[in-house]
């Protein structure tokens, strides 16, 4: 019997090299079958899922970290993979924190031999710092995560990602459910380009599921988990609003800065970060917006619930959000018609086709040391030991026209000013401010910000006068013991090398 | 000044330390540092507990110190309170306290 | 003229804050080894002050010492430890009477001398808190030519009056009284601290209430305070011009050797080119209200 539904058609010499139709279902065997129509995607268990999307030894996984210290997927998966056998592997998770420390014995036993993350705190930061791995570390910002990953440096092979809510064709946000992380910016990066996405629904919900933030033509697999994060442990640290006098002394500095450096117009745009200066910041704008009649047109990136409240009172017109960072930020996603999730390839990737960042005119950003030439690091702590991410520091600071770097001048003993950062993750010359409890210091790239913020009547100094009053205080540091092993690589967004990371010496 | 008793000074809290003298029971002066600024600053202040010991005439005792980050000026008083707090009969000679 | 707005009381058995309280920028910070300082830890707080008034960043800043009362096993080491470590002011708490600061007086003599600081250079202010003391206002406020100020401190002194704080009708007499003292003796007023820190709108009420009296300003107990109270005694853009013009009128009057100087046909006396003075000085140091 001819395999044409047309036989005519069977001997025409011009379709001879395509494939002959035979039925409707050969390539979607499913749609034989009620059932398995709608559910072929599901998984009984997550070791049926890891089967499933074909994990081998050797393969790129990786995962989100919107949950940050609330996180329950990263250990939950690579202790499966572990108990499974595999080894090998190469661990791509957007970031990581204190609450990975478990992943050490996964290193030490050989079942992850590289990793790609925007940073790392705690325990498994100490370990790494101490020489753990025999291969460095990628350290990556948020947007060139994004350009790895597109370049095919950073290729996943499976991607495993933990959702607050999925339907069964793979429909999944973090704004409905239990577990509500918000956005699932870093998440929507990896659902476009793994090659196998794997999602761990904490509630799998009738069809169809929307928003759909992670949509179900990028979904291989679902699989129900008992628990995919902890929302409340997504702003540990980081409280609402400080009473801390110190913090609040360089939050009305920086909302000085904001006023008078020059983009405090009708429609300005911001990011705000969220240290507790930088959420004090905002707190402290809400007056000076109103009293000049100044609205935001949008703020960008991490959004708090500072940031969220701005935004319902009207003085922010709309929010890009690439994290929420407290319920609140959350819930106004959920509710909010002008509050918007965006992927960190829209957010901040160089080589995307357009991103938020490049449209922002100030942001506000943190830094564990500021050098004598505005360079920033964030990722080393001045032991040389890591505690860091890199996060969207270098994105947004290339991107936005004026950034303000925010931090004490002293933390106890430590200077944040000092003669060379241990570890460059930020170029100075993107560095525009730098406010200080202690005063401000312009980067001599902005003279025309320094000239609006001097006569603004703001204590306008230098990064050296700064780091003299440092050291008058705290001595000169010794400096720290490096060995020669690099632990890590700090790739700038662009993929290119800024910096290593090196062991340090006990 | 001699040590005759145990005796604390200072607290835990950041930018402070406490500091934990006794008599030496071999007659040692013997300084333990124990820092979270050990890599940058422990040279820096052994030296100055060292100092400050040696303005008050203290040459024997078991000297502990566990700092949180503070400055040069809270490692002097709250050296200088500990042994006043562990010698008989304290008299402050301001000129040895400065 | 000292701008003496702010006088940020520290606690002195406080390391953290008194490594870094400099940053407010108050017109004057007080290391307090009195009240905030428990029984057990007056040692402490002595030493921490004695070597944190030696900090270089303590010199571009009006120190003062709130000691132990004299007659408390505390109070003689507390002065030496104040006067020894360079502080510019001594700060008398319950201040009864002029014989109150004599005694004062003639220990901080007898340390200058012994530690060869010049003598005279260790000023004075007291702290009223009782009847009795407001009572003798005038006589404490001219008891030494080191005096630069005297304080109202509420806490004890509403205590005394058998009231409680409340909405200031309780500090109606002493206020004025105390403020005239020090007027009449040519030196500073203080007002007393406002402590429910988290009500700022209750704190800039009090503020208003004692700059129009004519305090020169206040004790506060939280640096956050330090900004709104600057800010309240900033001048106004009008009160800046008017105080240019009237300070450069009598310059001008100084230049051509005149008596009297005139603005827009008016005669302008002495008190009004003081308080123009004043006002740009409020204006050089926090800018115009906000």
């Amino acid at each position: 019997m001819t395999p044409f539904v047309n036989p005519r058609i069977e001997h025409e010499p011009a379709i001879a090299h395509l494939e002959p139709f035979r039925e409707f279902a050969r390539h979607a065997p499913y749609l034989r079958d009620g059932a398995r129509k709608y559910s072929r995607k599901i998984c009984a268990s997550l070791e049926d899922a890891v089967r499933a999307a074909g994990v081998r030894d050797g393969m790129t996984i990786s995962f989100h970290h919107a949950f940050r210290e609330g996180d329950k997927t990263i250990n939950m998966v690579v202790d499966l993979l572990a108990r499974m056998g595999f080894r090998d592997l190469t661990l791509a998770s957007s970031s990581l924190l204190s609450c990975n420390a478990p992943l050490i014995d996964h290193i030490r036993n050989g079942v992850i031999r590289r990793i790609y993350t925007s940073g790392m705190r705690g325990k498994l930061a100490e370990a790494i710092s101490h020489g753990l791995m025999d291969q460095p570390i990628n350290i990556h910002s948020h947007g060139g995560r994004v350009r790895l990953m597109d370049s095919g440096e950073l290729a996943v092979d499976v991607a495993f990602l933990g959702v607050s809510t999925a339907d069964e064709f793979g429909n999944a946000n973090g704004i409905s459910g239990r577990s509500r992380c918000g956005s699932l910016g870093y998440a929507k990066v990896d659902a476009a380009r793994a090659r196998t996405v794997v999602l761990l629904a904490e509630e799998i919900v009738p069809f169809p599921n929307a928003p759909a933030s992670i949509a179900q033509d990028d979904v291989d697999f679902v699989v129900k988990v008992d628990q995919v994060g902890d929302p409340s442990k997504i702003s540990v640290g980081a409280a609402r609003i400080t009473s801390n006098p110190r913090e609040l002394l360089i939050a009305r500095l920086a909302a000085d800065v904001i006023e008078h450096a020059g983009y405090f117009k009708p429609g300005f745009s911001l990011q705000t970060g969220t240290g507790a200066s930088s959420t004090a910041a905002t707190r402290f704008l809400e007056h000076r917006m109103r009293a000049r009649d100044i609205t935001a047109s949008f703020a960008l990136g991490g959004i708090t619930g500072g940031i969220v409240d701005l935004h319902k009172k009207g003085l922010i017109e709309t929010l890009y959000d690439t994290q929420s960072f407290d319920a609140d930020a959350a819930e106004s996603l959920r509710t909010s018609p002008r509050h918007f999730e965006i992927s960190t390839n829209a957010y901040a990737n160089p080589t995307s086709k357009a991103v938020y960042c490049d449209r922002l005119d100030m942001v506000i950003l943190s830094a564990l040391e500021i050098d004598l030439d505005f360079n920033v690091n964030v990722i080393t702590g001045s032991d040389g030991v890591m505690r860091g991410a890199s996060g969207g520091h270098s994105d947004v600071a290339a991107g936005a026209n004026l950034s303000i770097v925010v931090g004490p001048l002293i933390r106890s003993r430590i200077p944040t000013v000092v003669e060379k950062a241990t570890t460059v993750v930020t170029p100075g010359e993107c560095v525009g401010v730098v406010v200080t409890d202690h005063g401000i210091a312009v980067n001599p790239n902005r003279p025309d910000v320094a000239e609006r913020l001097t006569a603004a009547g703001l204590p306008v100094t230098t990064l050296p006068d700064l780091y003299r009053r440092a050291i008058s205080l705290t001595g000169e540091p010794a400096p720290i013991g490096f060995l020669d092993k690099v632990v890590g690589i700090v790739r700038y967004r662009d993929g290119s090398v800024i910096d290593v990371v090196r062991q340090v010496k006990d | 000044m001699k040590i005759v008793k145990e005796a604390l000074a200072g607290t835990l809290e950041s930018s402070d330390l406490m500091v934990r003298v006794a008599p030496s029971p071999e007659g040692a002066l013997d300084v333990v540092i124990n820092s979270e600024v050990m890599r940058q600053f422990g040279a820096q202040i052994e030296k100055v507990v060292r100092e400050t010991l040696e303005r008050l005439s203290v040459t024997e005792g078991l000297i502990v110190i566990e700092d949180k980050g503070a400055l040069d000026c809270a490692i002097r008083a709250r050296v200088q309170t500990a042994i006043l707090r562990a010698v008989e009969n304290p008299v402050l000679e301001w000129s040895a306290l400065s | 003229m000292r701008l003496r707005r702010s006088m940020l009381f520290l606690p002195g058995a406080n390391a953290a804050m008194l490594s870094t309280a400099f940053v407010y920028k108050p017109d004057s910070v007080m290391f307090d080894l009195e009240d905030a300082v428990s029984l057990r830890e007056k040692d402490a707080a002595r030493l921490l002050v004695f070597h944190a008034l030696q900090l270089p960043v303590y010199r571009e800043i009006e120190t003062v010492v709130r000691i132990n009362p004299l007659s408390t096993p505390f109070g003689r080491q507390d002065l030496e430890a104040a006067v020894r470590a360079g502080v510019d002011v001594v700060r008398l708490p319950k201040t009864d009477s002029a014989e109150d600061v004599l005694e004062l007086e003639r220990e901080v003599e007898r340390i200058e001398r012994a530690c060869g600081r010049p003598f005279g250079s260790t000023r004075l202010m007291a702290a009223i808190e009782s009847a009795g003391g407001v009572v003798n206002a005038v006589s404490i406020a001219r008891s030494s030519p080191r005096m630069i100020g005297i304080a109202l401190a509420g806490f004890d002194y509403v205590m005394d009056m058998q009231t409680e704080r409340g909405d200031g009708t309780e500090l109606f007499y002493a206020r004025a009284a105390v403020l005239h003292a020090a007027r009449a003796a040519g030196i500073d007023a203080f007002d007393v601290v406002y402590s429910d820190v988290n009500n700022e709108e209750g704190f800039l009420k009090e503020v208003d209430l004692i700059k129009r009296m004519g305090f020169n300003g206040k004790s506060l107990i939280n640096p956050r305070q330090i900004e709104l109270l600057h800010n309240a005694y900033a001048p106004t853009g009008e009160e800046v011009d008017y105080a240019r013009r009237v300070v450069a009128a009598a310059d001008q009057a100084e230049r051509q050797g005149l008596g009297v100087i005139a603005l827009n046909g008016k005669m302008i006396d002495a008190p009004i080119v003081n308080h123009a003075k004043r006002v740009l000085q409020r204006a050089e140091a926090s800018g115009l209200r906000k």
